[in-house]
């Protein structure tokens, strides 16, 4: 029963991936078809379909995470495999929501890739069956802990893609970037709006990393005796936190406002996927319970 | 800049913690962004240079530039083993690479967050951040008791403006966006024909109460980390640790630490036991829990109590944490004539995931000879092909222990300190065990009669230890407080948008109008809908008052 479910939830994170991959090309003929239209920024008729295509990969995505969470009788979040599921549906999901706010879909190409790669990579680099938790894992600080860093990590990558459109509508502004294969660009917003919005989503992001690193802390409390001991996952989620802090500031302040806040958020993010891949495999410490 | 109006803050400028660039509240408030002229050199006296070096230090680019740098300088905490958070790491460092280890020791890396470097980058931070705090703290003192803003000279540039037509006279009209813009929280001052009202001063109060918590946590560092401490010990079931220095296996004291801080308590090990299941992917055996009854006696008073992981045992003012556990063999050595010459459980420590483990026995006195042994303790035996024996359950079905026995001198007398996990092979001679053609492998009640009539040792029985480690942390009350200013201070300010809201009578004295003009500062996409809301509201009553 168990090891169905299982099965299941992986087929359902490759249908996923699959439906993802539609979802992305329709979303990158809709900005082809606004190129060609020689800088009209209205919408082509594929973008409703690329939308609806990411929302049935979204359900199909929530529907792998929580079988997952089912199999395993346990929050869908204890290692390296299921962080990654958890965090791509973050993703999407924060994406999809910010929607209803505001229309950001210009960004779909990017989140529709960025998840395919995410669940591509975790999917066959880290993925593990399901297996008993260590006593140090077995605690309420697990949901929190890791629940609050999974929903910063995917605030922090949709601000990331904000950022990064950001920093090529800039040039564009600028004269540069002229060239037909740039026009999609003119399907951006300014470079200003995106840079605004960006910020936004990005506190939140911060807000969720202040609650990672202090639920982080009092479970460290209880666990080693100790709420804060340098260990190398803390150091960079520090290193992260300080970042956004350095970030945040730089967006109030003339002079490094614009460009340079934009590449200091891009160095945050680095630093959250260092943390999350690089970390986590090859530096030893606390947190080595990746599963690997 | 003293021209500037403060409409000019309506043109969106992005807002956020410590936004000071736009002149909301007035051209003398303190601003960050002083630097936006060239910096010029310092051509006047010392007095001018230290203003300089003042003015630089809390300007915000020195605060972005240090709070990057105090991210980039923390990198070679995580590559480097440190001290703090790996002894061993650096013991192996140094044996590996040596010259390296120099060079590195030589620039502190393997300290980095207690290094000079480290220390200077976060200090100048915590300068600057003070230098902006205590300025900025004193102005918005000053405009929580001011009176809301004078209304703009010029009206045109205000991001929000609507008319409405006063039907019931303009006093009466005033007289309820009075009464709406109160209930909505504004700070509102009246007057004849106008209405100034301002809202959202826990912006710059979150802010703030954020900014000196951080210094909070600093200063509670500062202030009470030297008289923390904390040690190990490992207690085998049935012994008591008793919380005195003599009692601690390793011990790390704060630099203000005085022995009288520990109080005096007792915990008895009775029993520990662990609760493994097999993963049936990976075929390996995993902890699934860890418990470990112990008796606390504190004072006159006894209870017992489950120590487990996650969960600390709190004891006079210090806690007790379960870090580790393992397999203590009773080890009997009896000399010629039988007489007991040692008999004690001796920890060994696991190596993997079935607790093969290692320990050494050392038997200075008693037998013609000094004794050492070194043995290997598997709590499930299996013999390999090799012949090697090995482990493959966590749990002792068949618990076993082998030595290699050595005679000579153990060291002990030489007046430095001995670890006890490790023999002097290289300077003993080997009398039985692997490659002696004389293998010693014991069961519970097995007894090995040592070769030359030396004496015997026998496998008495088995218990279990823990490994706990016991801290006094004096830091964490202040550190948890700071925190929680930090979270409510940080919510608060993200929450909050500063408004600002004028209402004036106009149009003529047949048809009177109310007009109303609101901004905000920096951007705020809901500003128009927040003030329609209120200007609704207002009519609103008036119809209520109308038809009822």
């Amino acid at each position: 029963m168990t090891n169905s479910l299982e099965s299941i939830s992986l087929i359902a994170t490759y249908s996923a991936m699959a439906v993802y991959t539609l979802a992305f090309i329709l979303f990158t003929v809709d900005l082809a078809g606004r190129a060609a239209t020689d800088g009209q920024s209205t919408p082509t008729r594929w973008l409703r379909s690329a939308m609806a295509v990411l929302v049935l990969g979204f359900v199909i995505h929530l529907g792998a995470d929580v079988t997952r969470a089912i199999s395993a009788h346990r929050v869908p979040w204890a290692n390296m495999y299921e962080f990654g599921l958890t965090a791509t549906l973050v993703l999407v999901g924060v994406f999809l929501g910010i929607n209803i706010w505001r229309d950001v879909r210009f960004v779909g190409a990017f989140v529709s890739g960025f998840a395919i790669l995410a669940l591509g990579i975790v999917t066959v680099n880290f993925y593990v069956a399901v297996s008993p938790l260590p006593p140090a894992l077995q605690n309420y600080w697990l949901v929190i802990h890791v629940c609050v860093a999974v929903l910063g990590t995917g605030f922090f990558a949709t601000g990331a893609a904000l950022s990064a459109s950001q920093l090529f509508q800039q040039s564009r502004e600028e004269g540069k970037l002229q060239t037909r294969s740039w026009r999609f660009l003119s399907a951006f917003p300014s470079s200003e709006s995106l840079e605004a919005l960006a910020y936004r989503i990005l506190v939140i992001g911060f807000v969720f990393w202040t609650f990672t690193v202090i639920a982080g802390a009092i479970w460290a409390e209880r666990a080693w005796g100790r709420y804060w001991g340098w260990d190398t996952k803390e150091v960079w989620s520090f290193i992260i936190w300080t970042l956004f802090a350095g970030y945040i500031h730089a967006r109030a302040t003339r002079g490094w406002r614009g460009r340079p806040a934009a590449i200091l958020s891009l160095i945050g993010f680095g630093a959250v996927l260092f943390n999350y891949g690089i970390v986590n495999i090859f530096f030893k410490g606390l947190h080595v319970y990746s599963g690997l | 800049m003293a021209s500037r109006r403060p409409s000019d803050s309506s043109s969106l400028q992005p807002v956020d913690l410590a936004d000071v660039t736009s002149d909301f509240d007035s051209p003398d408030a303190p601003r960050k962004n002083r630097l936006d002229a060239p910096i010029r050199g310092p051509k006047l006296g010392p007095l001018e240079f230290l203003r300089w070096v003042w003015r630089v230090l809390t300007s915000m680019r020195t605060a972005i530039i240090l709070l990057v740098l105090v991210a980039f300088a923390s990198i070679p905490g995580s590559l480097v083993p440190q001290r703090s958070s790996d002894p061993n790491g650096v013991s192996i460092f140094r044996d590996t690479n040596p010259e390296l280890f120099k060079f590195y020791e030589s620039i502190q890396l393997f300290d980095t967050f207690t290094s000079v470097w480290f220390s200077s980058i976060y200090l100048l931070l915590f300068i600057s951040l003070i230098g902006c705090i205590v300025p900025r703290t004193l102005y918005h003192w000053r405009i929580l008791r001011a009176e809301p803003a004078a209304e703009p000279a010029s009206w045109v540039r205000l991001p929000y403006r609507r008319r409405e037509r006063a039907t019931d006279g303009t006093v009466a009209s005033l007289d309820r966006a009075e009464t709406v813009l109160r209930k909505a929280h504004y700070r509102v001052v009246r007057d004849d024909t106008s209405i100034r009202a301002e809202f959202g001063y826990l912006r710059e109060s979150g802010n703030l109460v954020f900014h000196i918590a951080l210094v909070g946590i600093l200063t509670t560092l500062a202030a009470t980390g030297g008289y923390g401490w904390s040690g190990q010990r490992v207690i085998i079931e049935g012994q008591t640790f008793t919380n005195q220095l003599a009692s601690y296996d390793s011990f790390h004291p704060g630099s203000w630490f005085a022995e009288q801080q520990l109080d005096p308590y007792g915990v008895k090990l009775e029993s520990f036991t662990p609760e493994y299941t097999k993963d049936p992917v990976k075929d390996v055996w995993m902890p699934i829990d860890f418990t470990a009854k112990v008796m606390v006696t504190e004072g006159d008073a006894t209870r017992e109590v489950m120590l487990k992981v996650n969960e600390p045992l709190v004891a006079g003012n210090s806690q007790m944490y379960l870090l580790g556990n393992g397999f203590a063999p009773v080890i009997t050595v009896r000399d010629p004539q039988g007489t007991v010459v040692f008999d004690q459980p001796v920890a060994f420590l696991s190596q993997d995931s079935n607790l093969t483990s290692v320990g050494v026995v050392k038997v200075p006195d008693g037998l013609s000879e000094q004794l050492g042994l070194q043995g290997f303790f598997y709590p499930s035996a299996v013999n390999l092909d090799s012949g090697a024996l090995a482990s493959n359950n966590p749990e002792p079905t068949k618990p076993t222990v082998t030595f290699n026995v050595y005679t000579g001198d153990l060291g002990l007398d030489s007046g430095v300190a001995a670890n006890v996990f490790q023999l002097p092979v290289a300077s003993l001679t080997q009398i039985a065990g692997r490659h002696t053609g004389t293998d010693v492998v014991l069961t519970p009640g097995d007894v090995f009669d040592l070769p030359g009539g030396l004496g015997s040792i026998e496998f008495t029985s088995l218990r279990r230890f823990i490994g706990v480690e016991i801290r006094h942390d004096p830091t964490q009350m202040g550190v948890a407080v700071s925190t929680f200013f930090i979270v409510a201070g940080l919510l608060a300010s993200l929450g909050t948008r500063r408004r600002r809201v004028w209402v004036r009578v106009r149009g003529t004295a047949r048809t009177p109008e109310l007009e109303w003009g609101g901004m905000s500062r920096g951007d705020d996409p809901r500003l128009d809908a927040a003030l329609d809301r209120l200007v609704d509201k207002t009519r609103q009553t008036s119809t209520d008052k109308v038809t009822g």
